[in-house]
């Protein structure tokens, strides 16, 4: 056939051309450090992990002399939680849930189930709690979780169903209404159908809510964790919004573990603790707090004491009895939530 | 009897509608796409552009496009021609196997993978015994990529190949042709601008593929991250200009395959002329 060229096969041989070239643009990504570190995160920190890693891998070469490189991997952390179950050998996970990291424990038993006694403050080497991104002059005056549920207000959070965060935001009224209201669990339902019937809009995740308070303008309070609404605030301008932390509040623990499994397997079980155990020093824990995170360490808590207000912060297992407990009760199919948005 | 397009004002309304739908759904969000990245300035981009993760991303949807296009090449080609030339029982069933990757979701196709080669999946546990991982690393993404893009080549062929007929290829076979000097010379011809339409399409949609991915990555910046899931990382990080400036890398790749395609069609016509 005339109409066949060798023409044809330049195509062909430039496409292999390519595909060489490709081939060896890839190849640098390997690094020349002596080992690697993968560390498994939520969704929105990256940012914070950008800044303690370096410090973390010079720290580490002067203490041991040895090259490392920290591998970020980001995600929601019920999401890696999978990813690790199903084989992603992260080395260590840094969690915003508790419960994303016990079923590791539980489920894939990968991890001892007592992980969360091997480091300090419960393996929480950062915490936070949830706060109020109200409006500029915080026109409708909010100031408690019990605001919340006036009648003219408007809240933005995600679906609890769907996102950590806004379980948070669930457990947290429902904590405090049972501090205020001393534990009568009809005033408490009373006061939760009205707060949940005050949400405009009920978005799948963190970003999305942010999305929908900032740039759609509904609503007049965004819920979600104190560290999360600063870097909000710094994003989109801080003269617009202001921040309001509750009196009464949750305490949202930032779990750390290292995966025995996958150390063993990769050779860094050293590695891994050091790096954990380094996020509670106090060059880590300032880093930390310049990202809105509270933190344990009394001379860093002192430093930045003017950033964050006082407030009675409750833990989840005193009020709930246990995270298993609380998702059960609550977040179950059919659970207390399922029927609070009934009606 | 009078059609519906046929008074002057009527057909006018119709070609405004169909305008103003297009620009709205099509034009609009494309054009803002450009503008998000470029709202805060060339520098801004450039800071983007340059950093070592966005590079990693470009290189990584390079590489698994690289070697999903050829695969899906051979395999498009092979499987239009067994089932085109040859009668064999089960050849509907084939023709019929082929759409699976279109009608499955992208994101089933990764899970599929994901329990078939992830920790505890059957191939996945026989392969950890020699320390080899496929999911949560490149490789894992090139076979969900390569699955999710196969019918592209196959599709554009079948038909085309069914309408052209074996005539040519048995005349040649009668004037002593064989194997892979007919597929060179009588086959390849007749097929190669369709074929070429089919590598276009694949390759867009390689390039593009996020579902699946997203599910077999493990989301590791500056190793698993392809050009979407790295968008949709900035995007969640509060990096708009970022998010839009990879976003914009994607779309001008959209628009060169549509370039691309469009000339293609020309060319078609043309020599059907």
């Amino acid at each position: 056939m005339a109409r066949f060229t060798p023409h044809w096969l330049n195509v062909l041989r430039g496409g292999a051309l390519v595909a060489t070239l490709g081939l060896t643009l890839s190849a640098p990504l390997a690094q020349a450090a002596d080992r690697e570190l993968l560390n498994t995160s939520y969704d929105i920190a990256r940012e914070l992990f950008a800044e303690i890693n370096p410090q973390f891998v010079t720290y580490w070469k002067d203490k041991t002399g040895e090259d490392v490189e920290i591998k970020q991997s980001h995600a929601g952390s019920s999401k890696q939680a999978r990813a690790i179950m199903q084989g992603l050998r992260a080395d260590v996970v840094t969690f915003n849930q508790v419960t994303d990291v016990d079923v590791l424990a539980e489920k894939a038993h990968l991890i001892p189930a007592d992980w969360q006694q091997r480091l300090p403050n419960h393996s929480s080497p950062y915490y936070s709690t949830m706060a109020f991104l109200v409006r500029k002059g915080n026109p409708k005056h909010i100031e408690s979780w019990q605001d919340l549920a006036k009648q003219d207000v408007k809240l933005v959070f995600p679906n609890p169903k769907t996102s950590g965060n806004a379980r948070y935001t669930y457990l947290a009224a429902w904590a405090a209404a049972n501090d205020f209201d001393n534990g009568d669990e009809t005033k408490i339902r009373d006061y939760m159908k009205r707060m949940l019937g005050n949400v405009a809009v009920f978005d799948t995740g963190g970003r999305g809510a942010t999305t929908t308070f900032v740039e759609r303008g509904i609503g007049d309070v965004l819920i979600t964790f104190e560290s999360e609404v600063n870097n909000i605030r710094n994003q989109y301008g801080k003269d617009d919004y202001e921040v309001v932390v509750p009196k009464t509040d949750i305490l949202a623990e930032f779990p750390v573990t290292w995966i025995d499994e996958y150390v063993k397997r990769n050779g860094t079980e050293d590695l891994a603790k050091g790096y954990l155990n380094y996020l509670y020093s106090d060059e880590a824990q300032r880093t930390l707090a310049n990202f809105y995170y509270r933190v344990n360490n009394d001379k860093i808590a002192a430093e930045f004491a003017d950033r964050f207000p006082e407030t009675k912060l409750l833990r989840v297992e005193d009020v709930f009895g246990s995270w298993q407990d609380a998702m059960a009760t609550h977040f179950s199919s059919g659970g207390e939530l399922d029927q609070l948005l009934r009606r | 009897m009078r059609r519906i397009g046929d008074s002057p004002p009527v057909r006018a309304l119709l070609i405004a509608l169909a305008l103003v739908l297009t620009a709205l759904f099509l034009v609009v969000p494309l054009v803002s796409i450009f503008y998000q990245a470029f709202a805060s300035g060339l520098g801004e981009i450039w800071v983007n552009l340059s950093d070592e993760y966005t590079w990693s991303a470009i290189t990584l949807t390079l590489l698994v496009t690289v070697i999903t296009v050829p695969v899906n090449l051979a395999f498009g080609v092979f499987l239009a021609w067994l089932v085109t030339r040859f009668s064999f029982p089960g050849r509907r069933i084939l023709q019929t196997l082929i759409d699976i990757p279109f009608a499955v979701s992208p994101v089933v196709a990764g899970l599929l993978y994901l329990l078939l080669y992830g920790r505890g999946g059957w191939l996945g546990s026989w392969l950890a015994n020699y320390d080899l991982q496929l999911m949560f690393a490149w490789p894992g993404m090139v076979l969900v990529t390569v699955f999710v893009t196969c019918p592209f080549v196959a599709r554009e062929l079948i038909p085309l190949m069914q309408a052209q007929g074996s005539a040519e290829e048995e005349a040649a076979v009668t004037l002593g042709a064989r194997g892979w000097t007919l597929f060179r010379r009588v086959t390849l011809p007749n097929i190669r601008w369709a074929l070429l339409y089919g590598v276009i399409l694949t390759n867009a949609r390689a390039v593009g593929e996020f579902g699946g991915v997203s599910v077999v990555s493990g989301s590791i910046r500056g190793e698993t991250n392809t050009l979407p899931l790295h968008v949709e990382q900035l995007y969640q990080d509060y990096n708009t200009v970022g998010a839009f400036t990879s976003a914009s890398l994607l779309a001008g790749l959209a628009i060169v395959t549509l370039v691309i395609k469009a000339w293609l069609e020309w060319h078609t016509a043309r020599r059907s002329h």
